[in-house]
């Protein structure tokens, strides 16, 4: 390795300086921990602090998976799986199942994840109340002192305008009865497998420089109102190309005149139930028998 | 039903900036019901005065203890950032001279209602909803603008929006800092008449700033005038008023335009 890239492109300095920053975060489950972030070779909002958290995590051998919106063939996805190659040398997967460590940007896979996986997700804005208070000193006072009635502000003009919580992505959650936080922005159809789930989470935002996270099987609970509770929303449909009816669902419009398919987001999950012989509504037909 | 201890009491506040003084060793009681106004020109100290008193500033010296609901007399500037969060939210409450101070211009009217009743558990929608309606009702604004933000209301509304916003969880104890000014005086002179309904009605007690020797008379049962962050006089209003004593206070009496 002398002549290469130090592994996983990090030197080693700086992954132990987030190291330490994650096993805080673990230890305080919901507190954002500021941290050194690195430039990374990409653009901020492109997952410079998913990467920096990845690259801290990684042994050589891991088995790593990278999605962005679920899906394994994306551009984001595609080169920062390539990266990890290049400067990591990992194996890389697109099935959830083999994988150990998941780099995601904005959703969960929807196969459960099993214990010793680390989910990494990639955070734009890791401050759930910054849209509320603009002031950085009066949040961090504000998660200090548990002061959250702001956030159920946000929610209350959410029904005043909406009739319903139209919040659909980054909705808000305290984690372990204690810290508010914001889950990145997957959509609350994803909030739920947040909650006691067997692998660790873990966040990071690298342009606002926080480390976050979610140890296994802690308590994860999305805020409300008793009389408009909590709903776990998806389109209507299922999917066309392999008919499962409860998986989260990307719209794709297939002409101008106003044709239009819904398919799992999840691309994983989608060709692993086709191979299982899972047909959809616009699945190609096949020959007769 | 009378009670024997003051609501609040402060003791001997001083507050400098550097070398100059802000107030010096100002002491007063104020006992349930009761309105406390406070008069002086402009730099005279009772801004810094309230300020202090509202734990917006820590004084140099001094006691502010206030007579809390679960545990009697407690000095608040000793009280952990916590608890004194707690008490500004329920058992205090502070009407700025700026409503965009007080209100938050993003959030609707109902929201501005009801962000007090969120912050102290209140999870039920329509309870905190129809809680605001009624507010809005007390502040004289139509149900029917509970969806609209502070921005578009006038000078007179938002003033009234952030008193209803304030009285929403039933505080004792209000503070204001020139509830009137910038308004015109009609305008003025309704916000008066409600204010003094309310503070009636409620049983609060207050400690009103302002330099407006109207206000006072209206509302304040006891008068502090200030002057160099001294006080100079103070007793019952109508006394003060009609036979002040000190130069100064005879010399702001005098200046008080007479239509």
């Amino acid at each position: 390795m002398s002549n290469h890239y130090n592994f996983a492109y990090l030197d080693e300095q700086t992954k132990r300086m987030i190291r330490r920053a994650i096993l805080k975060g673990v230890a305080v489950p919901g507190y954002q921990v500021p941290f050194a972030s690195r430039e990374m070779p990409m653009p901020y909002g492109w997952g410079t602090g998913g990467v920096q958290v990845t690259a801290a995590c990684l042994t050589p051998e891991d088995r790593l998976k990278v999605i962005d919106q679920g899906a394994d063939d994306t551009t984001n996805a595609v080169s920062i799986r390539k990266f990890f190659q290049r400067t990591a040398e990992v194996a890389v997967t697109e099935h959830t199942a083999e994988a150990t460590v998941i780099q995601t940007r904005h959703r969960i896979p929807e196969r459960p994840l099993t214990a010793g996986q680390i989910l990494v997700y990639q955070v734009p804005i890791p401050e759930p109340l910054r849209f509320l208070e603009p002031r950085e000193t009066e949040t961090r006072r504000m998660h200090a002192l548990e002061d959250y009635g702001l956030m159920h502000v946000k929610l209350y003009e959410d029904i005043a305008r909406n009739g319903a919580i139209a919040t659909s992505y980054a909705y808000p959650v305290k984690v372990e009865g204690r810290y508010v936080m914001d889950p990145s922005p997957i959509p609350k159809f994803d909030n739920p497998k947040l909650s006691g789930t067997p692998a660790l989470q873990l966040f990071g935002a690298g342009r606002e420089q926080r480390i976050y996270a979610i140890p296994p099987f802690t308590e994860v609970i999305s805020l409300d109102f008793e009389d408009y509770p909590f709903e776990a929303t998806k389109a209507p449909h299922a999917c066309d190309l392999c008919g499962d009816g409860g998986s989260y669902l990307d719209e794709v419009i297939t002409d101008d005149a106003g044709g239009r398919m819904f398919v799992c987001s999840d691309t994983d999950h989608c060709a692993s139930r086709q191979a299982a012989g899972h047909r959809g509504r616009l699945s190609p037909q096949e020959d007769a028998a | 039903m009378t009670r024997d201890t003051p609501l609040l009491s402060v003791q001997d506040i001083t507050k400098t900036y550097g070398g100059r003084i802000g107030c010096a060793d100002v002491s007063f009681d104020l006992w349930p019901g009761e309105v406390m106004g406070i008069v002086g020109e402009s730099g005279s100290g009772k801004s810094t005065l309230l300020s202090c008193l509202a734990g917006h500033l820590t004084p140099d010296t001094g006691r502010v203890v206030f007579d809390t609901r679960s545990e009697g007399p407690r000095d608040v500037l000793a009280m952990s950032e916590p608890e004194r969060r707690m008490l500004a939210r329920t058992d205090w409450a502070f009407v700025h001279q700026n409503p965009r101070d007080g209100l938050r211009m993003g959030v609707s009217a109902g929201g501005n209602v009801g962000e007090r009743l969120m912050a102290v558990g209140a999870r039920h929608y329509g309870r905190i909803r129809d809680e605001a309606i009624d507010w809005l009702g007390r502040v004289e604004i139509a149900a029917d603008r509970i969806d609209d933000r502070p921005r578009q209301f006038s000078g007179g509304m938002q003033q009234r929006l952030q008193i209803a916003r304030n009285l929403v969880t039933g505080p004792r104890l209000v503070f204001m800092d020139e509830p009137t000014g910038g308004l015109d005086v009609s305008v003025q002179a309704r916000l008066l008449d409600l204010l003094r309904g309310l503070v009636r009605q409620m049983g609060l007690s207050a400690v009103i700033v302002t330099h407006d020797l109207a206000v006072v008379r209206l509302l304040a049962d006891r008068l502090m005038v200030m002057k160099g962050g001294q006080v100079i006089e103070q007793g019952l209003t109508d006394q003060v008023l009609d036979d002040p004593q000190h130069a100064y206070t005879q010399l702001l009496v005098s200046s008080v335009l007479q239509v």
